[in-house]
Parts: structure tokens; sequence; C-alpha cells
């Protein structure tokens, strides 16, 4: 099969996790869409390191998959305590810093 | 010897520290430690005086180093004296009338509560007026310039009670101003032509110098000569100056302080020497000023203000001989030993008659004076005398060389020079007839004061009429004693220079012309205030006469040119101010104020819009990006 599909694969889960972040007002939705768009990376970077022949972009890959782990945890943890304080998971309710 | 010469400072000094700052307890004795100091100061200048004598011509000058004022590399600037005949001649003048003046001053300050203070402002005038005669350099001549001017406004405003004094005190002050500023010029103009300011090397380099740079300098001096020695154009505060109490006038702005323009100019003889064009400013200004102040004292009837238009006209008398060159040197200082003798002296004579007069200065409101004021009549007659230059006088030696030296400038110039010269002579003789007739001969026409008191006038105590007198001895035998065998020229040759100057006409003639004007003026005067009652309240005038009364408009002028076009200066600047500065600075603000009201409505706290810039952002960047890449 043609690495390139790949690509094309990659570019389109992209834009429905960058249209997913534009558009969705829950701060989860939000956060999956930013998943979504950090594998749609992780795909590319794996394909072009496929395509180029050398192994760069797969452990680019990997670093990736750590950091947004890392991400999450911290991530998660703000929107519970941010539910928590506004009884709502609507980033558009966050849009100011004091309550 | 030579240490004793900071002495003549430091005795008057001392007295004005003391008196200024010993509070009460002093009122009682404050006079006398002034004039003891002062007369102190006369003592040692007599001592130094005897021993210059004693010299060789070449050797008198004395000079004491005190101390390095401004050690700095490059710029030496030195507290110390410098004592020559020149100096001395003044040293003996200032501190010989001034310690007689001090002595008047006892008794005609007798009730005033401030006699102390009055006493500590004339120590410290002649300090710094002995400092500003004796510094060896030009930066300490300008301490003690300064010194005699604040001296000058303190006494001048010393009835500061009195509106008009104090107004005038500040006019003073203001007019001096400009002067010092021509002074301070020429000095820096010195530093750096010369690198120091020190008499000596400065008058020793300047043949080798570029004459436009000592014209610029010459002019400078001039400038300062003008503001100090009441000289047009900076002439107007010398008639408002009268406001204060009658010694100041006798002392300050008439025999010393208002000299010191022409000791300066006398004294940088060398610079005027070499620049032509600022010796022609020089006469130009001694000329007309000459004429000036004999026409403002002719309409004037405040005795005061008569007599302050004289010296006016005499100071012009000096400028014009210090104009003139070595020719006239020499005859410019004795003129101004002189003219501090008579005119010191009919000052005195003056403050004496409105001792006398309920401190009345109109003098139509005088008369008759003469029986009951018998020694200031014949000391202020004799001190007229000497003004008008009756032969055998001292006016009539010193003036008569003076006329004598400006017909010798040659040409056209010495004719015109030398007629307003002769023509101030009979001006001189026309006003001081008329002061004197309307003082003292004439029928009683004397008006009660204000309060009602009708005045009883009697002769001045004994502390007012010695100094007149032994001035009215300086008046009749100065002159002569100096002419005689040509001592002061003698004298002061040596520091001055001299060259004689042939008239076009015989010296004599020149002093029959003198003479036959001199009477033509007298005889005018007497025929239009001697034989004619002379009304109280004076009469319109010709258009001359209320000219003159308005002191030829120099107010008015001064008000029109320099004040009115001074507001109009700061009237423009401030609405510049207003409109461009200001609105340089507001509109900046406002931008800025706009700008970010636009700015801070893209920070709405909403986390998806500045996704939205960010993505907008990237794609920009990547565009731009393929872009560059594929042209």
């Amino acid at each position: 099969m043609n690495p390139v599909n790949y690509l094309y694969l990659a570019a389109l889960l992209f834009t429905i996790g960058a249209s997913g972040v534009l558009i969705r007002r829950n701060a989860i939705v939000l956060f999956m869409c930013v998943e979504l768009m950090l594998n749609a990376c992780n795909l590319a970077l794996v394909a072009f390191s496929r395509m180029h022949g050398n192994l760069d972009g797969q452990i680019i890959a990997f670093f990736t998959m750590v950091v947004a782990a890392a991400e999450v945890v911290v991530g998660l943890a703000i929107i519970v305590s941010l539910f928590r304080t506004r009884h709502s998971a609507s980033v558009d309710d966050a849009s100011l810093m004091k309550l | 010897m030579e240490n004793l010469i900071a002495l003549l400072v430091a005795a008057p000094l001392l007295g004005a520290a003391v008196l200024l700052c010993g509070g009460r307890r002093l009122d009682k004795a404050g006079h006398w430690l002034g004039t003891l100091l002062a007369g102190a100061s006369f003592a040692v200048g007599l001592a130094l005086f005897a021993d210059m004598l004693g010299r060789d011509a070449d050797d008198r000058l004395m000079t004491q180093h005190l101390f390095s004022w401004i050690p700095v590399e490059g710029f030496q600037a030195d507290l110390a004296f410098h004592l020559d005949q020149l100096s001395m001649t003044f040293v003996l003048l200032i501190s010989g009338v001034g310690t007689l003046i001090h002595m008047y001053s006892i008794g005609y300050m007798e009730h005033d509560e401030r006699r102390r203070r009055f006493f500590g402002y004339l120590n410290l005038f002649l300090a710094a007026m002995l400092l500003l005669v004796l510094a060896d350099n030009y930066l300490l001549l300008y301490v003690g310039w300064e010194g005699v001017g604040l001296a000058s406004y303190l006494l001048i405003g010393f009835w500061q009670h009195k509106p008009s004094a104090a107004t005038a005190a500040k006019k003073a002050f203001l007019v001096n101003r400009v002067g010092d500023m021509g002074l301070s010029i020429a000095i820096m103009l010195m530093f750096t032509t010369f690198g120091t300011f020190a008499f000596g090397p400065v008058l020793g380099a300047a043949d080798e110098t570029s004459e436009g740079r000592l014209t610029a300098i010459g002019l400078m001096l001039l400038l300062a000569a003008c503001g100090k020695s009441a000289q047009v154009p900076l002439q107007s505060w010398l008639g408002d100056a009268m406001e204060g109490p009658t010694p100041v006038s006798a002392l300050i702005h008439a025999a010393t302080m208002v000299t010191a323009g022409v000791y300066l100019i006398v004294r940088s003889g060398a610079i005027f020497n070499g620049a032509p064009d600022a010796q022609l400013a020089t006469v130009v200004v001694g000329a007309v000023t000459l004429l000036f102040g004999a026409i403002v004292g002719c309409a004037k009837d405040d005795i005061k203000k008569a007599l302050a238009g004289s010296t006016m006209s005499q100071i012009g008398y000096m400028v014009l001989a210090a104009g003139l060159g070595p020719i006239g040197y020499v005859f410019a200082i004795m003129h101004l030993v002189t003219h501090g003798f008579f005119k010191a002296g009919l000052f005195l004579g003056a403050g004496s008659v409105m001792h006398g007069m309920n401190d009345e200065v109109d003098m139509r409101k005088y008369g008759a004076l003469r029986k009951h004021m018998p020694v200031t009549f014949v000391t202020f007659g004799l001190g007229y005398l000497a003004i008008i230059g009756f032969p055998g006088l001292s006016g009539f030696f010193s003036k008569d060389k003076i006329i004598e030296a400006a017909f010798a400038k040659g040409g056209t110039e010495g004719w015109i020079l030398g007629g307003a010269a002769l023509l101030g002579a009979g001006i001189t003789a026309f006003y001081m007839t008329r002061v004197m007739v309307l003082t003292f001969f004439g029928e009683k026409r004397w008006q009660p004061d204000a309060d009602g008191h009708a005045p009883h006038p009697h002769e001045s105590p004994r502390s007012m009429t010695v100094p007149m007198v032994l001035l009215a001895f300086g008046s009749v035998f100065a002159g002569g004693f100096f002419s005689i065998g040509d001592r002061f020229l003698g004298w002061l040759e040596p520091v001055t220079g001299y060259t004689h100057g042939h008239p076009p006409v015989s010296a004599l003639t020149v002093t029959l012309a003198t003479m036959v004007v001199l009477a033509t003026g007298v005889a005018i005067a007497w025929a239009m205030y001697g034989r004619r009652p002379v009304p109280v309240t004076a009469p319109r005038g010709s258009l001359l006469t209320r000219a003159a009364r308005r002191d030829l408009f120099q107010d008015d002028f001064n008000h029109v040119v320099l004040v009115r076009g001074g507001e109009h200066l700061t009237r423009s600047l401030v609405y510049v101010d207003h409109t461009l500065v200001d609105g340089v600075v507001n509109g900046t603000a406002a931008s800025v104020g706009g700008l970010s009201g636009r700015l801070r409505k893209l920070q709405n706290g909403y986390a998806r819009s500045y996704a939205v810039s960010m993505f907008g952002g990237t794609a920009i960047l990547i565009a731009a990006t393929l872009l560059m890449r594929a042209v």
C-alpha cells in the first residue's frame, strides 16, 4: 500500500481534531480532539519515517505519546477542578480568571 | 606693606558681617562700628599710598596673593590683589568719600530704627567696591561687581515699605543684570582667547590678538560698563535709584559705584586700544549719554533726580574720555575723582536741605534757603561752581581737559564729539544754576507737608555738615592740585599710558569757548528762574520739557519694545507650547489609548478564540513558507 495514503489519513484526522477544538464547547470533547490531533501527528511522523527509511520519526512518536500521557494527567485534573468550581464543563463559561 | 592690602577689603567686610549678624544688641553702637571700620580702611589706604609714593614710578605695583581660589588644570583663578596707581586712586576715593558718608549717615539716619542694618549694607558696599578695584583678575573683579550690585539693590530698596523704593530696587537690579551678562560673556571670551583672566597676561597679550576678538570683548565690556554706569541704553535705573536714602545716592549712585564702568574701560585699556570699533562705540555712548543726562536734568523738579541726570551726564564725559584711548584715560579718571568730590558734596547738600524741609524733594517748594542753611548753602554752592567748571575749581580742570581731548580726536569725529562735550558743558551750567536758584534764592515757596506741618528749615547737625565741608574742600582744590605740574598725569601715566592729543584749535580757544558756553547757560537759567517768580506747580512746558520730564521716554521705550515685546514673545511661546508641544504629547497618548482599546478586545478570555488565532497564525506561517519555497 502506498504510504502516502497514511498521510492523507493523518491530515483528515488532524482536521477533524482541529475542527472539534474550534467548534465544540465541552472541555472533555475538546480534550479528546487535542488527543486526536496529537495522534494524527504521530501517524504522519511514522508514515514519513517509513517513506524516508530512517527511524527518527518513529522515535519522536514515542516521545509524543509520553508527553500526551503526561498532558492527560494534568489536563484532566484541571478539567475536574474546573467542573467542581463552576458546575459546568463548558470552556466558554471559564472566560474569566476569577469566578 | 603689601600684606596690608587684604585689610582694605577685610575691615568693611568684617563690619558688614558683624552688623548684619549681630542683631539688636548692636543697635546702639552699630553706626560707630561701621564708621570706624570704614575709617580703618581709609587709614590703611593712606598708609599704602604713602608707601607707594616713596617708590619709583616703575616699582609701584603691589600685589598680594591670598590663596588659589579655583585651582583646576587649565582654569586658574586666584584670590589675589593688584594695587597699582589706578587702583590706589580708587581706593582712596572710595574709602575716603565712603568714610565721610558714613559720618554723614550717623546724623541723617538718626531717626531710622533700622540704622544698624543701613550701616551693615554700607560696609558691605565698601567691601565689594574695594574688591572690585583691587582684584587682580577679571573673575574676582566680577565678584566685586556683583557685590556692589547687591549692595546697591539693598540700599535703593532700604525703605522697602514704600512700593516705589521696592520697585526702583528691582528695576536697578534687573537693568544691571543686562550689563552683568555682558561682563560674564567678556570674561568667557577672554578665557577662550587668552586661556586666563588675570590682568597681566590678558592685557599683555592683547596686541597679538586679532582685532575681531578684541572688538567682541571690548563691546561686551562696554555693555557691562553701560549697565553699571547708567549709560545709554541701560540708563533708565539711575533716576529711580534716587528712592534710596540720600547718603546712598551720594556714595553709590554718584561718587563710586556708577564709576565702576569707567574703571573697567580704563583698566581694560589695552583691549580697547586694539579695537577701534569698540572705542568708537564707547565715545558714541559717552557723547549721547552726556547730552541725554543733561537734558533730563534740566526738566526735573525733584532735586535728587536733577542731580541724578547730572551724574549720568558727567559719567558720560568720563566714558567719552575713556573711549578716546590713551589721549583720554587719565582725564577720565581725573574727572571721576573730582566728580566724586563735588557730586557727593552736592548730594549731601541736597540731603541736608531735605532734612530741614520735612523730606520735601520738589525744588519748586524750596526757595530762599540760603539764610536758613548757611553751611549747606556755601558747600552746595562750591560744589555747584565746581561742577559747572567755574575757573579755578575742580570741574574746570578736569572737564576742560576732556573737551580738549574730544576735539583732539581729530577730523569730523573730533568736531562732533568736541561740540557735544561743549554743548553738554553749557547745559550743565543751565541745569545746575536752575537747581541752585530754585533751592537757595528767590522767595519762599514752602508748603506744609501731608500732615500739615509747615517746614522749619534749620542747619543740619555737625555730623552732617563736617563731611559736606570736607567734600567742598575737595571740590575746590582737587582739580587744581591734580593739574598744576601735571601731578595726576605723572601719577597715572605708567599704568594707563598717555599720548598728548593736538586739538585743531589751541587749548586756550577751547577753554575760552567753554567759558562762553558756560556763561550763556548760567545767564539763560538766571533769566528763566532768577528774575521771574517760580510757580509752585510746574507749568505744562514745551514739548521738549515734557519729554525730558518723562526721561525722554526711556521707560516708555523700554515698556513698548522690551516689556511688550517680551510679553508677546512669551505669549506666542505659550501658544506654541499649548498647541504644538502639548498637541504632539496628547496626540501620542490618545492614539496609544485608542489602539490599546482595540487590541484589548482580542483578549476576550475565550480559549477557543485564542485557538482560532493560533491556527490562523500557523496557517499563515505555513503558507508563507511554502510560498517562499515556490518562489
